[in-house]
């Protein structure tokens, strides 16, 4: 148990920088997700935290102790890998125990551990078995219990569920969630898939091309994104975003967009140039067909997901996509009236949130 | 259907003359082995013998085949070991290297492998006398050794860069060093390409003939391919013991590889198919 703090990291490859100046903390028992679109550097991050790449600058400090001078086996950090990394030529137990035996721990108490992490993770059975003789679900077990046994410090974990079938990642998602809960290790979780990072973090660190836009709990970064890049990367359907221009008319703020106004409700914020983006989520526009509640849009696709539809549809030349309840039944080219609330509004200028100045 | 018949035919056919191609000469002389002395000079000749084993006999009492034999494992022997050390660290070293640099070291290696024997073979005399080192062990194995490297070295190299880089990043967070994790993991993995380095090394140094007889003048260090050719007398051939002992020398190779196929096979054929 530790707590893990970066402070300006930075990290390149020849003429590519794969890391820039990342700083942020982990807390002692925090779930930390780092998420990022593939090659934005977050794989070079954790190898880095495990001592496996050395950055070109800045430390990382586990308890508050710098480690750069420590070798990945004194860091004391246990990993589990995209593709689990089982070695082949051992069993699933031999495959547990071999980072107890590489700290010379005993055989009696290697075996003890063994049978102990077997049992909560479910794979007591699987002990004599090579990894390939294994299923997805249950090699994915055996990475992890790998991991748990010497009981580190830090936790980190590589896309752990990438490789899995889309049911099985729910599942072992949950498993996951219900087990740091037991165990409460400092964890930090590299995914680019948002739903995990949802889920799972206490915390949310998203970055591209090696440079953080956003930190904090993930029901905030969903609400208050930061700027367009974490506002279009998470959510899905993606937001809705146009370009808009902010004015003063009679003392009230319009917003003017190509194709319509809308009348918002600021509260004293700085506007810049007045040169906006505008975002919206899916699930805040309305859709209905009173024209007195809202923009005349026509629609050009439904897509039906199941517990609910979304409809895709143009107002003037932008397009709009909104949720519907499953009940709904509108038809490719049928005329709806889109309802958007300005409270529920994102407004960036120069690709950052108005809110977040 | 018979256009499917008439290729299966020619298939057959072609796998036929190939194999009694190369195998007829092999043939020839494991039925000299065990013929007598009169059905190897008899003419018409006689294919099938008398499993007589008189030859046998006089190749290991009359010309003594044991020491040549004992030799041949030596030399043979310590090339293969020490050539596949050499290049088992040496093939890890490339395999984890930057390609663009590897890739020259590795055609350089290439490069040094095409020099003919011939035009090695008097400097590797002149340093072998400078050394004292005629007539000795060493002085075979050390001249095998580089001749076997560049083979070892590519093959390794090839064999370890299928090893996924995930494997050793695991087992050096699980607490090992990186000689540990090469050790305990990267080699493990590599046994077919181990195998099959050695294999071909070992028949090198098994059947060279060149060198050994430039470096081996005393009898009591020759090797089995040595000893054989000087079987031969000022006035005689002695075709049966030749058979008798070139059986002796061939037959050890025949059944480590029959043994080992599969993992030769598996060998050779690294990157094919992804595991």
């Amino acid at each position: 148990m530790a707590s893990l703090a970066i402070e300006n990291v930075s990290k390149r490859f020849g003429n590519v920088v794969a890391l820039s100046r990342m700083s942020f903390r982990v807390e002692d028992g925090e779930f930390c997700v780092l998420l990022g679109p593939s090659g934005c550097g977050k794989s070079t991050f954790l190898e880095i935290v495990a001592g496996l790449t050395i950055q070109d600058e800045g430390s990382v400090l586990i308890d508050g102790r710098p480690v750069e001078n420590l070798s990945p086996r004194e860091r004391d950090v246990a990993m589990v890998f995209q593709n689990y990394a089982l070695y082949p030529h051992m069993t699933v137990a031999r495959n547990l125990g071999f980072g107890l035996r590489m700290r010379g721990v005993s055989k009696a108490m290697i075996a003890k551990k063994i049978m102990e992490t077997a049992g909560l993770l479910g794979i007591t059975e699987l002990l004599d078995r090579r990894p390939r003789e294994l299923s997805g679900g249950q090699r994915q077990r055996v990475a992890m219990g790998r991991a748990l046994v010497r009981r580190p410090q830090i936790f980190l974990l590589d896309e752990p569920l990438s490789n899995l079938d889309a049911r099985l990642r729910v599942n072992v998602r949950l498993e996951l969630k219900k087990l740091h809960t037991q165990i409460q290790t400092t964890t930090l979780y590299v995914t680019h898939d948002q739903v995990e990072a949802m889920t799972l973090g206490d915390k949310v660190v998203v970055m591209r091309e090696g440079k953080i836009h956003q930190i904090d709990r993930p029901e905030i970064i969903y609400n208050k994104p930061a700027d367009t890049f974490v506002a279009t990367f998470i959510g899905s359907p993606v937001i809705n975003l146009f370009k808009g221009t902010m004015t003063k008319q009679k003392g009230r703020f319009i917003l003017e967009t190509r194709d319509f106004d809308l009348e918002s409700m600021p509260d004293g914020l700085d506007f810049g140039n007045g040169e906006l983006e505008i975002g919206i989520r899916p699930e805040d526009i309305t859709v209905s067909r009173e024209p007195e509640k809202g923009l005349r849009a026509t629609v050009e696709m439904v897509t039906n997901v199941g517990p609910e539809k979304y409809v895709h549809a143009r107002v003037g030349a932008t397009s709009l996509t909104a949720r519907a309840g499953k009940e709904v039944s509108i038809v490719n080219g049928e005329i709806i009236y889109l309802g958007i609330d300005p409270s529920k509004l994102h407004l960036f200028n120069e690709g950052k949130s108005i809110r977040g100045r | 259907m018979s256009k499917h018949f008439l290729r299966k035919a020619a298939f057959i056919v072609g796998v036929f003359f190939a194999l009694a191609f190369s195998l007829v000469p092999f043939l020839l002389f494991v039925s000299s082995a065990f013929k007598t002395q009169s059905q190897i000079t008899a003419i018409p000749p006689q294919w099938w013998p008398s499993f007589s084993l008189e030859f046998f006999r006089s190749a290991l009492k009359n010309y003594g085949i044991m020491h040549y034999l004992l030799n041949s494992i030596i030399v043979a022997g310590s090339t293969t070991l020490v050539t596949i050390s050499l290049g088992a660290f040496s093939g890890y070293a490339l395999a984890r290297l930057t390609r663009k640099w590897a890739h020259l070291i590795l055609m350089g290696i290439l490069a040094c492998a095409m020099f003919p024997q011939i035009a090695i073979a008097a400097p590797i005399w002149r340093f072998l006398q400078l050394m004292g080192w005629l007539n000795t062990y060493q002085g075979l194995v050390l001249p095998y050794v580089a001749l076997t490297l560049p083979l070892a070295i590519w093959i390794l190299t090839v064999f370890f860069r299928e090893i996924p880089r995930e494997l050793e990043s695991a087992s050096l967070v699980d607490g090992c060093s990186r000689f540990g994790a090469f050790i305990r993991v990267v080699l493990p993995l590599s046994t077919p390409g181990l195998f099959t380095a050695s294999i071909l090394c070992f028949i090198y140094a098994w059947n060279e003939f060149f060198l050994a007889l430039l470096v081996m003048t005393d009898p009591a260090r020759q090797t089995m391919p040595v000893g054989i050719a000087l079987f031969q007398g000022e006035y005689t051939v002695p075709w049966g013991a030749i058979a008798a002992a070139s059986f002796i020398t061939t037959a050890p190779l025949v059944i480590m590889v029959l043994l080992f196929q599969r993992r030769i096979v598996t060998g050779l054929s690294a990157g094919a198919i992804k595991g």
